[in-house]
């Protein structure tokens, strides 16, 4: 490939494994850049849930990176195919970095339906196979900044044997073998049109759906080849189940190959505990290059998120804030570690007395427990805005936050649009959960660059200890 | 005095038609003003600053379900409803008596008041007028309705005449119940029915009361069109040119434009919000079903001569995808419905204060029948009973 473009430069690495840095030469002309530990934008289909571009720009600050799934834009490549000016266009996205993954990580996905040459997403319309020759021309539709490689990432869930983590990581290495070649390919049009140099595999042809067949390119798809995916990067995945030695296997075989970056697949919420997730990063971050961001997949609260950065994690998705959206709650862990609370963007409470406080976070925490086999589950981070105490509490959701939510609106208004029904409930709650998820990466960076990990550890998860403290 | 004033901008020469600032408490409205209705003191999933910005001056609450959750005692301690849902401009509220007429079977008329049970703890429950403006005296709203006795315009016989006599009991009723009468303007309710005799005598009976302003009533509620505007134009002949004139549910675009040519000031309906959650699109000529296969390949926007963050961002096609995908899609449809009617009535009001009110009709019924021939009977005669003669 042409060199990637993307380079993660890493400032400040906590006793050589979290790591804290900026990600740069994002976007099509590499003007943008993500600052790690971080997060992307959750979306469906391009739209942060809840939210028009109208109110997602009451948040002040961004992910610079906006993530869309295959799951929701596979049923709709026919469209995409006839406007030809990449999702970003079709959307109407803000000024903002692209990235395509194969599934939705808020949402379940069937397994038993991957083949050796096929993997399925879930859209409205149910079920879409798709083969490398479709999940390319996929990606040349979306025109994504970067995407993630196409993946056999289902034994999570199955229980699987060696024997089916074995195949998972041969079929996800193959899978990236042959993605890279029609990327390559896209990127060296005249390769492509030169006779006697007839390629071994046929992505181009966009409307080719199911079968990657070993035939020459059809003519006409020459001419559409060029820009499709000029520039565009893709992160290899590394799959492997919880055995140690594939998930090295898939790392290392992976890292030899010309990606910008690598997904971590297989370690979701509800597939293992922290302990052994913790064993196959850090194992796994051992094998990879320092320089090429590690993004997990499916992991997105608090203290598996600081457990995660520990082990060597760069990027998390951010569904999180949505799920916890969806159950009517908003997320009101403290993360300020700051000595000057304006800094830290959390005024200490002054309506609240300190005893209404901890009987408020109290309750919270015996709700939640930590349950990590149930994603739907309410977490010890969150509230719950449904509960009758909220119905005449005047104060705005979390004292001293920032947000449209927060500086506009009371717990009342919240409890009474949740108990209604109301739209604006949705809506009111991303807003909050979005920035305060968000400014929780940011107090992770602070604390990284000032040693104070421990401290914010201390902070979000509580003194009572948590599985990731337990463990030291 | 109450805190209400009108004034009348632009008088159209020909139509009934009138331009107006009506300076309520909380902001000036320029009307002919559209009322998007905010049931339960929030928009359909639009945020304040969101309506603030598409030019809302005024927006509905309902007393019913706002009474019943969260309660009048709630609202009031967080200031009134404009406190409750944090929203700086006016608020109408009506009066509660006719969703439950409409909403709740087993509610009973009696000259006390609404008698019914309460869907949530089937508690009987007894809506007097005096309680209807103790309600919406704690809810704080700019205009308060009356509670009036609410019969189907499809009723006829004596129960409409015993309904017209007891409105007029009741306003004064509310009058005398009424604690703010400096913060907070309480209109009247014409009622009648579909008979213009007792329309003529509720109209006569009402504006002897030194109310600040008078909604048209019992209408709009499956009556013949034909019915419906004779029943407006009688009604808005007999009200006080110096008070401003409110058309209740009233909220079809042609009906709009009709009834501003008939001399309403106000409107206020539902129509808009709710038909964009199934995904239906006001647009000047008609309706457009986004969720039709018809547009999932249509790259331009709704309107494209609208000005909404919607068609400003996002085409047909992607609107017509992202249904299937997540709940914003209706917000946006949504937000283009609301900018619709507002601006509609912006430019009627432009039309009127430029002395062209006429002209922008025919422009209007132009662009919304694809032929003459296709021009609603009733809104061609109720045109022409204003002297605006269609070709
Ligand atoms: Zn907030
Ligand atoms: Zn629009």
């Amino acid at each position: 490939m042409a060199g990637t473009r993307m380079k993660l430069e890493l400032s400040h690495v906590v006793q050589g494994r979290s790591r804290l840095g900026v990600l740069k030469g994002l976007g099509k002309t590499g003007q943008h850049s993500l600052e790690v530990p971080g997060c992307l934008l959750y979306t469906h289909f391009g739209s942060v849930p809840h939210l028009t571009q109208d109110t997602l720009h009451y948040l002040n600050k961004l992910p610079s990176v906006t993530q869309v799934t295959l799951s929701n834009i596979a049923e709709h490549q026919d469209v995409l195919e006839e406007f030809k000016r990449g999702f970003r266009k079709f959307a109407g996205l803000h000024d903002t970095v692209l990235y395509c993954s194969l599934h939705d990580p808020a949402a379940a996905c069937p397994t038993g339906y991957t083949t050796n040459k096929t993997v399925s997403v879930w859209g409205s319309g149910g079920r879409l196979e798709l083969t490398v020759a479709k999940f390319m021309a996929l990606q040349k539709t979306v025109q994504p900044d970067f995407y993630q490689s196409m993946a056999d990432g289902e034994t999570w869930q199955t229980n699987a044997s060696r024997k089916r983590v074995r195949k998972s990581v041969d079929r996800t290495l193959a899978h990236l073998d042959e993605c890279l070649l029609v990327q390559q390919k896209s990127q060296q049009p005249q390769a492509v049109a030169q006779p006697g140099k007839t390629p071994k595999i046929d992505c181009m042809a966009a409307n080719q759906m199911f079968l990657c067949t070993m035939q020459a390119p059809p003519a006409q798809s020459t001419d559409r080849a060029p820009q499709e995916l000029d520039g565009v990067e893709m992160f290899g995945v590394v799959e492997g189940g919880d055995i140690l030695e594939e998930r090295i296997r898939s790392a290392r075989e992976t890292a030899k190959r010309p990606v910008a970056g690598f997904c971590l697949d297989g370690l979701q919420t509800g597939s293992m505990d922290q302990a052994l997730r913790t064993q196959m990063i850090t194992a796994v971050a051992k094998e990879l290059p320092e320089e090429k961001p590690r993004l997990l997949q499916g992991v997105g609260r608090p203290d598996e998120v600081l457990a995660c950065v520990e082990a060597g994690v760069d990027l998390f998705e951010s569904f999180f804030p949505f799920q916890v959206t969806e159950r009517g709650c908003a997320l009101c862990f403290r993360f300020d570690i700051s000595p000057d609370p304006e800094r830290a963007g959390r005024a200490p409470p002054t309506v609240l007395g300190p005893n209404e406080e901890e009987h408020a976070a109290g309750e919270t925490q015996q709700n939640g427990d930590l349950d990590c086999d149930d994603q739907t589950q309410m977490t010890c981070f969150e509230m719950n805005l449904k509960d009758k105490r909220f119905q005449d509490d005047f104060r705005p959701l979390m004292e001293g936050c920032g947000c449209y939510c927060c500086k506009n609106h009371q717990r009342a208004y919240l409890h009474h649009l949740l108990v209604t029904n109301e739209l604006l409930a949705g809506v009111l709650l991303m807003i909050h959960n979005t920035s305060h998820y968000q400014s929780f990466f940011g107090a992770l960076r602070e604390a990284l660059a000032n040693d104070k990990l421990d401290l914010l550890k201390k902070r979000v998860l509580g003194d009572g200890g948590r599985p990731t403290e337990r463990r030291e | 005095a109450s805190p209400l004033s009108l004034k009348i901008i632009a008088e159209c020469p020909v139509t009934k038609a009138r331009a107006c600032d009506l300076a309520l408490p909380h902001s000036t409205v320029s009307t002919p003003v559209f009322m998007p209705v905010g049931t339960q003191g929030t928009l359909k999933g639009i945020t304040v600053d969101q309506l603030e910005s598409l030019g809302c001056q005024i927006c509905l609450g309902n007393t019913y379900h706002l009474g019943m959750r969260p309660g009048p005692d709630l609202i009031e301690k967080a200031n009134g409803l404009h406190g409750f849902m944090n929203w700086k401009r006016n608020l109408l509220t009506d009066s509660g008596g006719f969703q439950m007429v409409s909403l709740v079977e087993l509610s009973k008329v009696t000259e006390e008041g609404v008698q019914f049970k309460s869907p949530y703890d089937g508690k009987e429950i007894l809506l007097t007028p005096e309680r209807s403006i103790d309600i919406q005296n704690s809810l704080g709203s700019d205009i308060m309705m009356q509670l009036d006795d609410v019969v189907s315009s499809t009723v006829k016989g004596p129960r409409v005449e015993e309904a017209m006599h007891r409105s007029i009991r009741w306003l004064d009723r509310c009058i005398k119940a009424n604690k703010n009468p400096n913060k907070q303007n309480l209109f009247a309710i014409i009622q009648g029915g579909l008979d213009a005799e007792l329309r003529k005598a509720c109209l006569d009976e009402m504006t002897k009361r030194d109310v600040p302003g008078f909604a048209i009533g019992g209408l709009s509620g499956g009556e013949e069109k034909d019915d419906f505007w004779r029943m407006v134009t009688l009604s808005t002949d007999h009200l006080p040119r110096e008070k401003p004139r409110y058309l209740m549910g009233v909220g079809y675009a042609v009906d709009l434009v009709v009834c501003v040519a008939l001399g309403c000031d106000m409107f206020d309906c539902v129509f808009p919000t709710r038909t964009a959650r199934f995904g239906s699109a006001l647009v000047p000529w008609g309706s457009l079903q986004v969720k039709q296969k018809q547009y999932a390949k249509d790259f331009q926007p709704i309107d494209p001569d609208c000005q909404c963050p919607t068609c400003k961002n996002h085409s047909r096609a992607f609107l017509h995808a992202l249904f299937k995908s997540d709940t914003a899609a209706m917000h946006h449809i949504t937000i283009h419905n609301i900018s619709y009617q507002l601006t509609l009535m912006r430019s009627v009001r432009q039309s009127i204060v430029e002395g062209r009110f006429p002209e922008f009709i025919r422009t209007f019924m132009k662009r919304m029948f694809p032929s003459r021939e296709q021009y609603p009977g009733w809104a061609v005669e109720a045109l022409a009973s204003v002297n605006v003669v269609l070709e």
